[in-house]
């Protein structure tokens, strides 16, 4: 059994799931809850500035059966009282003290605020305080949030204020609604903070109502950006946290980092461990199933951890950040082709028409005298299972013609039916940098690009 | 139209939900095999798709497009044997069910009055003639009519719809489904006249002064006779769904009832018999259940019915006791070589006499050939009235079109549709080189 305790930056907890600073950490008896059921820790839900919440406050994109692959939301931060909050902050340490309990914080940004809140959240015994500088709605109207985070001087000036105060860790949590993640997670570590955390959720507008014209959800006819997260923003969510474990300064910091954004799976969660992140938060996976999915993020991501020979969570932390590189270097000689397996395919056409009409006319239909076929090729009078089933062509990539671009393998609907063969395309390895240093002619000039296509024996029909 | 209600619509509408759910599994094959297999090649993936999409207007548009009783072959059409037998999703998983989703996009038609759309911005100028209201004539003429010809189509019977009125079983379509789509092709223009019956009130001397074209579409006729003694106290099977449909009060079911045939006709006989209060039902058919004609489906829905099954029975006679029904006399079968069918000829044992008992029975084994073919003079193929590839029969300006021609494969519903489809097609090409008089 893999040991799945953390140490993070001081902050202890018996595994690296800890609720996101969200609606399942609203309340103490809440979180009483989430900590029967096996949550490592938890960031309260952002405590601060009095604020009024309204109705209709969360909207979803749904596809298709599958609800809520991500959620929006423009609630604000916690609307319970400050010392209930606090209150209900020490119950749940002292009765919890194995477990992790951080305090997420936002108020005016004022030096005296700020070291206020702090000390008022270390009496309570807390493990940690998280910073918010990413809510992209209500708050940041009033200066706070992800009015912040988008500033990275903002960013530094406030986190250095409440690093004067702290004595516990402090992590910041960064917003994505900015076009570099890095300056911000910079000014974060000049500042002097412990960890970061990311991200917090991505400003969008889900959906506009074809009856009314409202927009969706309509809050009394009107409505406005509001955060997204979940299940369709964990790409964004790896890729910003890798961009902080291949910025040299970031990782030289050796500041930890508490991944977020989209986890729902222990195999999400196997992946933010490997670019880099060290504990983990989650937050609209369990305002969709409950705190019940603990249980399988714990049992799954441990039996992946035995089968893969890692005996603790450190061991898994950013194990494949080596392999975080830039197109510049990737290796132009490499090729892969796709290729169908015929047992499991079920002759649907996709990757035809896909390639057919956005790649690279590379899929032939094979007809079953073995001829090279066209669609739609059958008599008007042909009809019955029978003749359809039976005479149907099969897909077949031409893989001389293949430039292997993937599409097909991501379209077809049949597990491991096709597959991306790596095949050796004959020619030396060469990047693009190693052309633009050694040829640069190619890289500038379609001629001579054309010339060096042809030397090396590239066609591209 | 009233229906007992054991014989009430088997399948309810698909909700928003279920066709929402269903509609997003389908996979929106590209040349979908289910579109092959479909005789009039509806577009399957893209009328689901737009039921995936709320669009059901332009769903409903797009059955119409490949076939104007989109409603009726959604209920009756075999997609065991057609869409969703071949359906990708068929070998490992559920294929889609298709004949629902079409149900569902044709409901809304009805309900919205959503009618096909006009293949012709301006009258032709020619008139046809369509004889016979059934799947194929009202096909055919919708078409036509679309393209703006004028049509008449004259029915022999009270109602239109042909078998869809009075053949098919309201367990799979409901009268009135078959009577609003008639009513929906009238609308495109068609001028419907019933109780009229060509050859009698109408002849066909007449209908090629006033047509520039006549469609024959007047399907098959009455159950054969069996040409074995006590028949006429043999119910005709055909009768006997017919009066399930639209004549409730003809209608007597016996207590003990056996149907001979084993063909789809004769598994709807003894549905209806059994749902309609016979204690026993039992199906007599003279090879087994391997050689039985009706579809693979409808034999296990018999077995769920509770219809018994007796193999290798030749009826023989009627056995009456004080003039009633008493019993079916049969022999017993042996299997030899196969015959013309490819199936094994069925030889009778002499002297293997047994006798099933039943105050009721029913036939049900086919229908006659057309017998209006040979009226008119038209050159026959087996029995059915010959055609060429644009449905032309022998004599010129005359078409033929649905069961009437179905000298081979068997006869449904979808494919009379495809054929009135075809031969409106066929006759406009033709009219578009001729002079309009
Ligand atoms: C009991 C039964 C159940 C069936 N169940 C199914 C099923 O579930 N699914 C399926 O796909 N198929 C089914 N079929 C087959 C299907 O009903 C036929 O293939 C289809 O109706 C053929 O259409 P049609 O227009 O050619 O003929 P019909 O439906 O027979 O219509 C012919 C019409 O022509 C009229 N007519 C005939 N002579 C004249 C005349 N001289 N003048 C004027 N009018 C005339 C008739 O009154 C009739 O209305 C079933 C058939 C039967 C008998
Ligand atoms: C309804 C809702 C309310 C949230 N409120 C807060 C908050 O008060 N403070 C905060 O730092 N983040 C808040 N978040 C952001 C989450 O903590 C988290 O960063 C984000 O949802 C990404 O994680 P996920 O994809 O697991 O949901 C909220 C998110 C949601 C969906
Ligand atoms: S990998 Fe790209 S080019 Fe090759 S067959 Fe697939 S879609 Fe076509
Ligand atoms: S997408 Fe997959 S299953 Fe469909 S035809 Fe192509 S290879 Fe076969
Ligand atoms: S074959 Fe099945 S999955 Fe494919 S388009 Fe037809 S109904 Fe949809």
């Amino acid at each position: 059994m893999a040991d799945l305790r953390i140490d993070f930056e001081g902050i202890k907890s018996p595994n690296p799931f800890w609720l996101a600073s969200a609606p399942p950490t609203n309340s103490g008896a809440q979180i009483h809850r989430a900590f029967e059921a096996g949550w490592g820790g938890a960031v309260w839900k952002t405590i601060g500035a009095p604020v009024l919440n309204v109705s209709n406050r969360y909207g979803a994109w749904h596809s298709g059966r599958r609800r809520m692959l991500a959620i929006n939301n423009v609630e604000l931060i916690s609307d319970r009282p400050l010392e209930i909050n606090l209150k209900e902050i020490a119950e749940v340490k002292r009765a919890w003290p194995d477990r992790a309990v951080i305090v997420s914080a936002m108020v005016e940004s004022k030096p005296e605020a700020w070291h206020e809140i702090i000390r008022r959240i270390e009496d309570t015994g807390a493990d940690g305080i998280e910073l918010n500088y990413g809510c992209p709605h209500g708050m940041s109207e009033r200066g706070m949030g992800s009015a912040v985070g988008q500033v990275p001087e903002y960013c530094e000036q406030i986190t250095r204020w409440v690093m004067d105060a702290a004595k516990i860790p402090v992590i910041v949590k960064l917003t994505p609604n900015i076009t570099n993640i890095v300056m911000p997670a910079r000014a974060a570590v000049a500042a002097g903070a412990n960890a970061l955390s990311l991200i917090n959720t991505i400003n969008s507008i889900v959906g506009v109502d074809l009856d009314t014209l409202e927009l969706t959800p309509s809050i009394g006819g009107k409505g406005g950006h509001g955060g997204y997260a979940g299940p369709a923003v964990k790409p964004i969510a790896l890729n910003m946290l890798s961009a902080l474990g291949t910025d040299e300064m970031v990782s030289r910091s050796g500041l930890p980092i508490s991944g977020m954004g989209g986890i729902a799976t222990w195999e999400d969660a196997a992946q933010f461990l490997l670019l880099g992140a060290s504990s983990l938060q989650v937050c609209t996976a369990v305002m969709h199933h409950g705190y019940r999915i603990i249980e399988d993020l714990c049992d799954g991501l441990s039996n992946w951890m035995d089968e893969k020979g890692f005996a603790t969570i450190t061991d898994v932390v950013g194990q494949s950040l080596h392999r975080v590189s830039e197109f510049k270097h990737f290796d132009l000689a490499f090729r892969a082709v796709a290729r169908i397996d015929e047992a499991k395919c079920i002759q649907c056409n996709l990757c035809y028409v896909a390639c057919n009409d956005t790649a690279h006319q590379c899929i032939d239909l094979i007809a079953p005298d073995g001829s090279v076929t066209q669609p739609y090729m059958y008599d008007v009078r042909s009809n019955g299972k029978q003749e359809a089933t039976e005479t149907r062509p099969q897909p077949q990539v031409r893989e001389e013609d293949c430039v292997g671009c993937r599409l097909c393998y991501n379209v077809c609907p049949v597990a491991e039916c096709i597959e991306m063969v790596e095949e050796p395309s004959g020619r030396e390895s060469v990047t693009w940098n190693e052309l633009t240093a050694n040829r640069r002619e190619v890289t500038e000039d379609w001629a001579r690009m054309q010339e060096y296509r042809a030397q090396v024996g590239i066609e591209i029909h | 139209m009233e229906t007992h209600p054991a014989l009430a619509e088997q399948l309810p509408p698909l909700s928003a939900h279920e066709a929402a759910v269903e509609a997003d599994r389908c996979l929106f094959c590209y040349d979908a095999p289910c579109t092959h297999a479909c005789p009039t090649h509806i577009d399957i993936p893209r009328f689901i798709k737009k039921i995936a999409t709320k669009n059901l207007r332009g769903s409903a548009e797009t059955i119409y497009t490949a076939n104007l009783l989109g409603a009726t072959c959604a209920r009756v059409c075999p997609v065991q044997e057609l869409c969703e037998g071949a359906c990708v999703l068929g070998s490992e998983h559920k294929p889609i069910a298709i004949g629902r989703l079409q149900r569902y996009a044709m409901d809304y038609a009805k309900a919205k009055g959503i009618k096909p759309r006009a293949k012709a911005l301006r009258a032709s100028g020619r008139r046809i003639a369509v004889i016979g209201a059934g799947p194929a004539g009202l096909s055919c003429a919708g078409e036509l009519a679309l393209r703006g010809h004028a049509v008449t189509v004259f029915e022999k019977r009270e109602l239109a719809g042909g078998l869809s009125t009075y053949g098919i079983i309201a367990l799979r379509e409901p009268v009135d489904v078959a009577l609003d789509e008639a009513k929906m092709i009238e609308s495109l223009g068609v001028e419907l006249k019933t109780s009229v019956e060509f050859g009698k009130e109408i002849t066909i001397e007449e209908a090629r002064k006033q047509f520039d074209a006549i469609v024959m579409s007047v399907g098959l006729g009455a159950t054969p006779a069996l040409g074995i003694a006590g028949e006429e106290a043999i119910v005709d099977g055909l009768a006997y769904i017919e009066a399930s449909k639209v004549g409730a009060a003809n209608l007597h079911v016996g207590r003990n009832v056996v149907v001979v045939g084993a063909g789809n006709t004769a598994v709807d006989c003894a549905t209806i018999a059994r749902r309609l209060g016979a204690e026993r039902v039992t199906m007599v058919y003279r090879r087994t259940q391997r050689e039985m004609t009706c579809y693979e489906h409808e034999y296990h829905f018999a077995l769920s019915e509770g219809i018994e099954f007796r193999f290798l029975s030749q009826p023989a006679g009627v056995i009456l006791r004080d003039g009633k029904t008493a019993g079916l006399k049969c022999l017993r079968v042996e299997l030899g070589e196969p015959d013309a069918s490819g199936r094994p000829a069925p030889k009778a044992v002499a002297g293997s006499e047994f006798v099933i008992e039943a105050d009721q029975i029913v036939k049900a084994v086919g229908q006659q050939k057309p017998s209006l073919a040979s009226l008119l003079g038209l050159k026959t193929a087996k029995g059915y009235i010959a055609v060429s590839e644009d449905f032309e029969t022998s004599v010129a300006g005359v078409y033929a079109v649905g069961d009437c021609i179905r000298s081979h494969g068997s006869a449904s519903t979808v494919m009379a549709v495809e054929d009135g489809k075809l031969a409106a097609a066929a006759i406009e090409r033709k009219l578009a080189t001729a002079e309009v008089r």
